[in-house]
C-alpha cells in the first residue's frame, strides 16, 4: 500500500534521511525504533506533508500514487493520518465542530454527502464511549487544556472517526501513564485490519507490548539498517542500538 | 507553509464591488456655507438646525484633523468632495416595496439583503440608507403602537424638535473633534430611535447603509435615546461599491440611556476596502458614544470590522450613573493595504461602575493594525472595575499588530485588569487542521473564527451568522 523508495530528506539544509527504504502492506502493523535524532518523527511528517522538509531525491508512493505531489489534505483524505505527538491547541473551535469538518471533508473527497447530525452524534458518542472519553470533550475546544493523555485519547478518537487506512503514529506513547496507554492501545487494535495498516514511531519497547507489531524496523542515521518481526524489539532492549550502530559502521 | 504562498492566497475581490446605475441629484465637490444651507434647505430643515450646522461648519474651520492615530494616508481634500446625493425624485418615496426601484432592490439582493423577506421573515425593521436619503422603512406601525420612534434623522428633525433639540449633540458635542464638526455641519440622514420608558422595543432595529455615487462622502448622524428602564437592540451592517476615488466616510452615534435602560448596538462593517494596492479604499472616521446617564444603566457595543481602507474608531461609554455598565466587544480584521485604529474608551464617573473591553484583531497581508483604548477611572467612581482583553492575530509575516493601552485612575478602590496577547496564525494549527483533511482555507476561517468566539457570541444571532460568513470573504486567500 505504502512503498518509500531511496527517501533523501534535508531539514534546513541538513540531510535527515539518507536513503530510506519501506514498504507496508495493507494488514500490516510496522514499529520504527531508533535513537534521539535518528530521523524517525521525520519519515510521519514527510509522508503526511509537514512544511519544512525538502525531499532531495527517492520516492513515496501510496496505493501507486505519488503522495508527494499530494496536498496535505488530499492525504489525509486519501486516508494517510498522523497521531501527533504534540498535538497542537486551537482555541474556541471546538472538538466536535473539527470532527465534523474532517469527516465530512472526507465524505465530500468520497463522494458523500454531509453526515446527518443524528448519524453523526451516535458515532461520535460511540467512538467517545470506546476511548472512555466524557462527552464534554466534545464542547472542549480542540486540545486547550488537555492533559498528555487526553491529547493522545482525542489524537485516537480522531482516527476512529475517521478511519484511515494508514495509521501514521507519532511517539503516541509518550507522556502517556500506564492507564492511559491502554486506553490507547485498546483504541489503536481496534482500529487494526486486513485493509488497514499501522505505522508507529516509537522510542520505547513499552508500547509494542501492548500495540504488537509485525515489523520491526531500527532506524540509526537516517537510514533503516535492521528490520526484523516483534522479537527484535526484546533484542534492543537487551543491547541498546549500540549494537547495531557498530554492525553498520 | 511558507509565506510566500500565504501571499497568493491574500489576492482577492472585493465581492460586492458593482456601481447602481441609478442618477443621483449630486452637487459639484466644495464645502462653504452655501453647500450646507443647500443641504438644509433641501431637507427642508427648520432655521434652528441651519445655525447649528452653520455653527459647527465656523468651529471645524478652525480645527484641525488628528493626526496622533498609528494611520498613514494622503491629507483629504474637503474641497474634492461632494456633499450631497440623493436617487432622485425625492419628493414621491415609494410607500411600499412594490413601488421601489427595481435596481435598487437589485442591489440589496446583489449585497445579499432581500429586504422584503429579511424584513418580513426576520421581524427586522429596515431603515435603508441608499446614499444619502432613507429610501424605505418598514414595520414603522408595530413600533409606533410600542410607543417606539424609529425614522431617519430628517425627519426625527421635522417630526420631533424637542427630542432632537434636547439630545442632538448631547453626547458628542459638535466640535468634539475635526469630523464630528464636520458631521455636524454636513451630515445628510441616519437613523432616529426613541424607547419611552419601560418599552422594550418590539423587534431589533437595522440599518443598512451604502455609499454609491462617486468621490461623494457620506455623513450619517445616528441618535438613539432609551428612557428609563427602556431596552433597544441596534444593527448597523453597511457595504459599498467598488470605486476608483477614495470616499470619506464620518459618521456620528450618539447614544443615550436613563435609569436602568439598556441598549445594545451591534455593526458589522464592510465599507469596501480598497484594491491590492490599497488604493479607492473608503476612509471611515467615526465616532461612537453612548453616555449612560441614568443609575444602572448599560450600553453594550459589539462591532465586526472587515472593510476601509482607513478606520478611525473608538466607540466609548461614559459611565456616568452609579453602576451603569458598558461593553466593548470587537473584530476587527484588516487585509491588503488595510490600516485599522480602532479600540474603545470607558469613562468612569459614577459609584460602581463596571466596563468590559474584549478585542480582537486579525491582521492579514499588508495591512496595519492598531487597538487604542483608554480606561479613566474618576474620583468619584468608587469600586469601579474594568477589565480589559485585547487578543492580536496575525496572518503572514508582513502585516502589523500594535496595542496602545491607556489607563489613568483616580480613585484607589478601582480594580483594572488587562491582559493582552499577540500570536501568530499557527502553522502548526494549521498542518494539524489539513492533516485531517479539512482544506486550507476551511482551517484558517476554522482557526480564525475560533480567536473570535468570545465576541461572536455577543452578536445577535443572524448578525453572527453573517458576521462569520463575512470574516470568511475577507479572509478569502489569506493564506496560501
Amino acid at each position: 500500500m505504502l512503498v518509500v523508495k531511496d527517501l533523501h530528506v534535508s531539514v534546513e539544509g541538513k540531510e535527515i534521511l539518507k536513503g530510506l527504504d519501506l514498504t507496508i502492506n495493507k494488514g500490516e502493523v510496522h514499529a520504527i525504533m531508533g535513537p534521539n535524532g535518528a530521523g524517525k518523527s521525520t519519515l510521519s511528517s514527510v509522508i503526511a506533508g509537514k512544511d519544512g522538509y525538502e525531499v532531495t531525491a527517492g520516492t513515496i508512493t501510496y496505493k501507486g500514487e505519488d503522495v508527494l505531489e499530494m496536498a496535505v489534505e488530499e492525504r489525509a483524505r486519501a486516508g494517510l493520518l498522523l497521531g501527533f505527538q504534540y498535538p497542537v491547541e486551537i482555541p474556541g473551535v471546538k472538538n466536535v465542530y473539527l470532527l465534523k469538518a474532517a469527516l465530512n471533508a472526507k465524505r465530500e473527497a468520497e463522494g458523500l454527502g454531509e453526515i446527518p447530525a443524528p448519524e453523526f452524534m451516535k458515532l461520535i458518542r460511540e467512538k467517545l464511549a470506546f476511548m472512555q472519553m466524557d462527552a464534554s470533550f466534545l464542547q472542549r475546544a480542540v486540545n486547550e487544556g488537555f492533559s498528555g493523555g487526553e491529547k493522545k485519547r482525542n489524537e485516537i478518537l480522531q482516527m476512529l472517526v475517521l478511519e484511515p487506512k494508514l495509521v501514521m503514529l507519532d511517539e503516541i506513547d509518550s507522556g502517556l501513564d500506564i492507564d492511559a496507554l491502554k486506553v490507547v492501545a485498546k483504541g489503536v487494535n481496534s482500529l487494526r485490519n486486513e485493509d488497514r495498516a499501522v505505522l508507529m514511531v516509537t522510542h520505547y519497547q513499552r508500547l509494542l507490548e501492548h500495540i504488537v507489531p509485525d515489523h520491526i524496523h531500527v532506524l540509526i542515521d537516517g537510514r533503516i539498517v535492521k528490520s526484523g518481526d516483534k522479537s527484535l524489539a526484546l533484542e534492543l532492549e537487551a543491547h541498546g542500538y549500540d549494537w547495531l550502530q557498530e554492525e553498520t559502521a | 507553509m511558507a509565506s510566500q504562498e500565504m501571499e497568493q492566497l491574500v489576492q482577492r475581490e472585493y465581492k460586492q464591488g458593482f456601481v447602481t446605475d441609478i442618477e443621483s441629484d449630486t452637487i459639484p465637490p466644495g464645502l462653504d456655507e452655501s453647500v450646507i444651507r443647500f443641504i438644509s434647505a433641501k431637507k427642508g430643515e427648520p432655521e434652528w438646525m441651519l445655525e447649528w450646522r452653520l455653527d459647527a461648519y465656523q468651529q471645524w474651520l478652525k480645527m484641525k484633523a488628528p493626526s496622533w492615530a498609528h494611520l498613514n494616508y494622503p491629507d483629504i481634500d474637503y474641497q474634492a468632495i461632494s456633499y450631497f446625493s440623493a436617487p432622485k425624485r425625492p419628493e414621491d418615496r415609494p410607500q411600499s416595496l412594490d413601488e421601489v426601484d427595481p435596481k435598487l432592490l437589485e442591489t440589496y439582493e446583489k449585497l445579499g439583503i432581500p429586504l422584503h423577506e429579511r424584513a418580513a421573515l426576520a421581524g427586522v425593521a429596515v431603515d435603508a440608507v441608499f446614499d444619502s436619503v432613507s429610501v424605505t422603512t418598514t414595520f414603522k406601525k408595530e413600533l409606533s403602537e410600542a410607543g417606539v420612534i424609529f425614522c431617519s434623522i430628517s425627519d426625527a428633525i421635522k417630526d420631533y424638535p424637542d427630542l432632537i433639540k434636547q439630545y442632538l449633540g448631547s453626547v458628542v458635542p459638535k466640535a468634539d473633534n475635526y469630523f464630528t464638526a464636520l458631521n455636524a455641519a454636513v451630515f445628510t440622514d441616519g437613523s432616529f430611535v426613541f424607547v419611552p420608558e419601560g418599552v422594550t422595543c418590539p423587534m431589533e432595529l437595522s440599518t443598512y447603509f451604502r455609499i454609491n455615487a462617486a468621490n461623494t462622502g457620506q455623513f450619517e448622524r445616528t441618535l438613539i435615546i432609551c428612557e428609563k428602564q427602556a431596552q433597544v437592540s441596534y444593527l448597523e451592517g453597511c457595504t459599498a461599491p467598488q470605486r476608483d476615488e477614495n470616499q470619506l466616510h464620518a459618521a456620528v452615534v450618539e447614544l443615550v440611556a436613563l435609569e436602568d435602560a439598556y441598549i445594545k448596538y451591534s455593526t458589522v462593517q464592510n465599507w469596501y476596502p480598497g484594491d491590492e494596492d490599497g488604493k479607492g479604499g473608503i476612509y471611515n472616521f467615526v465616532t461612537k458614544r453612548a453616555d449612560c446617564r441614568g443609575d444602572r444603566s448599560k450600553v453594550s457595543w459589539t462591532q465586526v470590522e472587515t472593510g476601509s481602507a482607513i478606520t478611525w474608531k473608538y466607540p466609548s461609554c461614559i459611565l456616568r450613573g452609579k453602576d451603569s455598565v458598558g461593553e466593548f466587544y470587537s473584530v476587527a480584521v484588516t487585509n491588503g493595504r488595510q490600516q485599522a485604529d480602532t479600540g474603545t474608551k470607558m469613562i468612569h464617573i459614577g459609584e460602581g461602575t463596571k466596563s468590559t473591553i474584549v478585542s480582537k484583531g486579525i491582521s492579514a497581508g499588508n495591512s496595519e493594525q492598531s487597538y487604542r483604548g483608554l480606561v479613566k477611572i474618576g474620583p468619584r467612581a468608587k469600586g469601579a472595575r474594568n477589565f480589559t482583553q485585547c487578543d492580536s492575530l496575525l496572518i503572514g509575516d508582513r502585516c502589523g499588530a500594535h496595542t496602545f493601552p491607556y489607563q489613568e485612575i483616580g480613585n484607589a478602590t478601582a480594580t483594572v485588569e488587562h491582559e493582552a496577547t499577540t500570536s501568530k496564525i499557527g502553522e502548526d494549527q494549521l498542518f494539524y487542521c489539513r492533516q485531517r483533511g479539512i482544506s486550507e482555507e476551511d482551517a484558517v476561517n476554522m482557526i480564525v473564527n475560533g480567536f473570535c468566539k468570545d465576541v461572536f457570541q455577543e452578536l445577535p444571532m443572524e448578525f453572527a451568522v453573517e458576521a462569520e460568513a463575512l470574516l470568511n470573504v475577507t479572509l478569502e486567500g489569506a493564506v496560501g
